[in-house]
Formats: structure tokens, C-alpha cells, sequence
């Protein structure tokens, strides 16, 4: 293999859960709410929060954007949902990645940061 | 020679990333140019046999310097059919532009006061001009884009007025490929008395260029997008204008006589080239004019206007694609596109995976691409003349199966 080429960023597993994604939508009686754009590539991405007794009792999101921010936000409000919020404002770039499985570029890295930064700002 | 698919082929041998890319299929040559071998071992020569700083020193090798700066100069110079004293060294499109919005104020009339750019800029020929409109109470005004991705002339005509001071056009659009009349326009600018600037890094490496035939009053270009190395630019222009204009930079070499409290200006170029500059880079500039000279912009044109089409047919018979491209003959060979809900970013990295190599994104043109309703930006594929039918095969047929991905 040559210098650069990675192997796949776009996995069947990752594919369909951007066709599919999970926690797609609006919450009725959100407590927080954020919307963060990346205005480079023109990615946004709403994410939405019930937090009871400081726990993200239910969580959503939705948006329009690349794969790796889609499904970096469907990733994302699954593992946070039932978290402590004190837990989930700790999270940083190695968890996401870790939840990706693959290795994501630098170039790359932007994207599946959007979700986690619209999640920290609504929790602030 | 005539280019042909064979000898397109034939061509990349000349261009050592492609013998170090097995299965490379370069298509961001508006981003920037590879670079044939001549021009890496020209700048490769000049630093194991020549290099010293020019200008200075009065010893051999100085002077061996000198000259091959000098020389570069000149075919810098006689490659756009300008005079050597009207070719400024920078560092690239944009410092030269930058140059420019900042030098020029001291010249303009009182009562011209706007500033004519059209929307289909790169940010390089924009943000100076948006800033400068800022900094001194202008006002900065957009030639529309027609439906078909051509320059609305009328508007041109309704918005270019005696309060025009400056008007700053792309000769080729860095995501339409739209080449634009700077013939016409500049005639018309003049009349007007506007100042005239032609912002050519999108069609230096596609067009015969002869700034006496455009009398334009300067020009601006990169050296990385006509095959030549990164971080030398140049700006041409007019004598008489050069002449008046303060310099940009201070420093070392562009005086004349220098006290405690005064200086005095070096005549052009020097006077705009304060410090060392780039040597070795100008020389590898002017090594990758000569190689574009031995081909022959005609035959590159002929050739890539042929890629073109080819290209806008392949690229037609992909569902569900949006293409902004005016068409052959009114473009240089590159196309941007869009697949209908595919993220640009995307398709651009599905395509890194077959080793295809093309710019997604807004391609430093922000407000053309809210004009063009395209949020995440497009994709563009842009050619050279060592692109192959193959290239483009390549292309169309993984677009066809990222497509089946999504479905």
C-alpha cells in the first residue's frame, strides 16, 4: 500500500448507521438544547437533552452533515444516554474516537467532534 | 506535438510523484500543479551549485546567482509578454493582490471611492479587497453570475461607474473553470478610468497570456499552479504604475540611499522586493515556464478542452448529479459537481480510498457557494494536460458505485 491510503473510513457498520440513524429527532420537553454549526463544511447538528437529578435521562439530536458527523451524533447520544452529566462535560476526542473504531484523519477530525461540542455547550 | 491520450500518458514519466503514487489519479491540479523533474532538479542545481544571496556580493558565485535570478526574470517576464522591470517576485497570487490593496490607496483619486470585484473570487482576489473597503471607507461591489455560471455583463456594465477606482477580476474561476473576458472587461474599466487587475492563478497554466494585448494595468499568479514550486508568486505591473507606487515591504535591497531619517526607493522591482527572496524558487518558476513553453499552451488547451468534454459527458451519464460547469470552450478543463444527498467530504474520501485525489469542500469561495445553494460545498475535479481519458473513467466509475454505497 501506498503512503495515505487509509483503509476504510466509510465501514458497512458506519454506512448503515448513517442511512438508519439512531436517536434522529426532537425531544418534547427538553431541558437543554444546543445547535453548533462547521461552517467549513456546513455541517449542523441540534442536540437535544432531558436531564433529571443530573442524569441525560433522554437525548436526541438532529441535522444535516457528513457521514462521520451523522453518525458521530447517532454514536454519541447512545452512549450518553442514562450518564451522569458531570461524566458526560469530562468526555474528550479519545472517546469519540474510541466509539468510531477505526482511525479517523485529521482532516477528518472536525466532523465527529461537531455532536460532542453541541452536547458540552447545551450542558454549560 | 499534439497531445493525444497516448501521449498524456507519456507526459506523467516526466512527473516523478506518479512513479512514487503507483495508481495515483491526480485530479486537484487547481489546487496545485505536480511538478515535472526539471523543475525539481532545477531548484535542486541552483542550491548544490549556485546558491548564494543576490544582489550583495561582488564574488563569483554572487554573481552566478544574480544571473540565474535575473534570467528567471526575464522568462517570467517574456512568458506573459510584460517587460523584466515589470515582474515583481512574491510569494504567491495572494501576497501579490495583497500587495496591491495595500499600496494602492495612495494612488486612487479622491472621488473614485468603490471597489468592483465579481462573485465568483476566490477569497485571494475577496478578503484583501473586503478589507481594504474597511480600512479606508469603500465601498465593495460583486459582478453577478448568470444561471448558466457565466459573468452577468450587464451587471458589470450597471455597477462599473466613474466611482469606480479599482476593478479586480479572476480570468478563470477557480469552481465554475467560467474563463471570463478580462479583454473587455478591463477596456471597459479603463474607460471609466478604474484601475485594472487580473487575478490569473486559475488560467496561467491554461491560457496564452499577454498583458500588452489585455492592458491590464497588473496581473497576479502562483507558481505552484503552473508546475513550478510553492512560495513564489509574482505580480506584473504596468512601469509607469510600479514607478508610483510606494513600496509594500521594508528592508534590506530595496533602497537606493538610506540616512538615519530618510530612505529612497529602488527603481521596480527592486523597490518591491525588500529582503531575500525566494531564489531557488524563481529559477524553479521559470524552469516550469519553459517546460509549459516547449509543449505549447495551444496544444494544452487543445488537449484539455478535449478532457473536458469527455469529462462533462462521463461525468452526465452519473444519476442524480448537479454540475456547475458553463461548458467547453467557455471553461478550462475542471468541473465542479455535486451527487444529490452525498456530503462533498464524503464522496472525497470514498474517492481517497481508490486512490482518486480531487478537492470537496468551498474551495475558498465561500459566497459563491451560497449563490450555488451548496451548503457542504462541491466537489471539483480539475485537469491538466497530463490527465488521461483513463483518469476520468476512473472517476466517473467510482462516483457510480458511492452512489450504490448511499442507496
Amino acid at each position: 500500500m501506498e503512503q495515505g491510503i487509509p483503509e476504510t473510513l466509510y465501514s458497512k457498520h458506519i454506512l448503515e448507521l448513517y442511512k438508519n440513524p439512531s436517536n434522529f429527532g426532537m425531544l418534547k420537553n427538553p431541558t437543554h438544547s444546543r445547535t453548533e454549526y462547521n461552517s467549513i463544511c456546513g455541517d449542523e447538528i441540534t442536540v437535544q437533552l432531558e436531564v433529571k437529578n443530573g442524569i441525560a435521562k433522554d437525548v436526541k439530536f438532529s441535522g444535516s452533515g457528513c457521514v462521520l458527523s451523522l453518525v458521530s451524533a447517532s454514536l454519541l447520544t447512545s452512549k450518553i444516554k442514562g450518564m451522569k452529566t458531570e461524566a458526560i462535560k469530562k468526555m474528550n476526542k479519545d472517546d469519540i474516537k474510541e466509539l468510531f473504531k477505526t482511525k479517523i484523519n485529521n482532516s477528518r477530525i472536525k466532523c465527529v467532534l461537531l455532536p460532542l461540542e453541541a452536547v458540552k455547550k447545551a450542558l454549560k | 506535438m499534439k497531445i493525444n491520450n497516448k501521449i498524456a500518458k507519456k507526459r506523467k514519466e516526466d512527473f516523478p510523484i506518479f512513479r512514487h503514487n503507483l495508481g495515483l489519479v491526480y485530479l486537484d491540479n487547481a489546487a496545485t500543479s505536480q511538478r515535472p523533474a526539471s523543475v525539481i532538479n532545477a531548484v535542486k542545481d541552483f542550491s548544490e551549485k549556485d546558491n548564494a544571496n543576490v544582489g550583495r556580493g561582488v564574488y563569483s558565485l554572487a554573481e552566478r546567482a544574480m544571473k540565474k535570478y535575473n534570467q528567471a526574470r526575464i522568462i517570467v517576464a517574456d512568458f506573459i509578454k510584460a517587460e523584466p522591470e515589470e515582474i515583481i517576485f512574491t510569494r504567491n497570487a495572494t501576497e501579490s493582490l495583497n500587495l496591491l490593496a495595500y499600496t494602492l490607496p495612495s494612488i486612487l483619486p479622491r472621488n473614485k471611492n468603490e471597489i468592483l470585484i465579481t462573485e465568483m473570487e476566490h477569497h485571494s482576489n475577496l478578503v484583501p479587497w473586503q478589507q481594504l473597503a474597511k480600512r479606508n471607507n469603500m465601498k465593495l461591489k460583486f459582478v453577478k453570475i448568470t444561471k448558466d455560471f457565466m459573468l452577468d455583463m450587464n451587471d458589470f456594465n450597471s455597477k462599473l461607474s466613474d466611482k469606480t477606482a479599482i476593478v479586480s477580476v479572476a480570468q478563470v474561476s477557480n469552481v465554475l473553470g467560467t474563463i471570463n473576458d478580462v479583454k473587455l472587461i478591463t477596456k471597459l474599466a479603463k474607460q471609466k478610468g478604474a484601475i485594472t487587475i487580473i487575478d490569473a492563478a486559475q488560467s496561467i497554466q491554461h491560457l496564452n497570456i499577454n498583458v500588452k494585448e489585455l492592458e491590464c494595468d497588473f496581473l497576479a499568479f502562483s507558481g505552484h499552479k503552473v508546475l513550478g514550486p510553492s512560495g513564489i508568486g509574482v505580480l506584473f505591473g504596468r512601469k509607469e504604475l510600479l514607478e508610483k507606487l510606494p513600496p509594500f515591504n521594508f528592508g534590506g535591497g530595496m533602497i537606493s540611499k538610506i540616512t538615519k531619517e530618510n530612505s529612497e526607493w529602488a527603481n521596480p522591482p527592486e523597490k518591491f522586493e525588500a529582503g531575500t527572496q525566494n531564489i531557488a524558487e524563481a529559477i524553479g518558476l521559470a524552469e516550469s515556464l519553459s517546460y509549459l513553453k516547449k509543449i505549447s499552451l495551444e496544444n494544452i488547451k487543445e488537449w484539455e478542452n478535449y478532457l473536458l468534454k469527455y469529462a462533462l459527458k462521463r461525468l452526465k451519464e452519473v444519476p442524480d448529479i448537479k454540475i456547475y460547469n458553463p461548458g467547453e470552450e467557455k471553461s478550462v478543463s475542471l468541473v465542479s459537481f455535486n451527487l444529490l444527498g452525498i456530503h462533498p467530504h464524503d464522496i472525497a474520501g470514498l474517492l481517497n480510498e481508490k486512490r482518486i485525489a480531487i478537492r470537496a469542500g468551498h474551495c475558498c469561495a465561500m459566497p459563491l457557494m451560497e449563490i450555488l445553494k451548496a451548503k457542504g460545498g462541491v466537489c471539483r475535479a480539475s485537469f491538466s494536460f497530463y490527465n488521461t481519458l483513463e483518469d476520468i473513467d476512473i472517476l466517473v466509475d467510482a462516483l457510480k458505485e458511492i452512489q450504490k454505497k448511499f442507496a
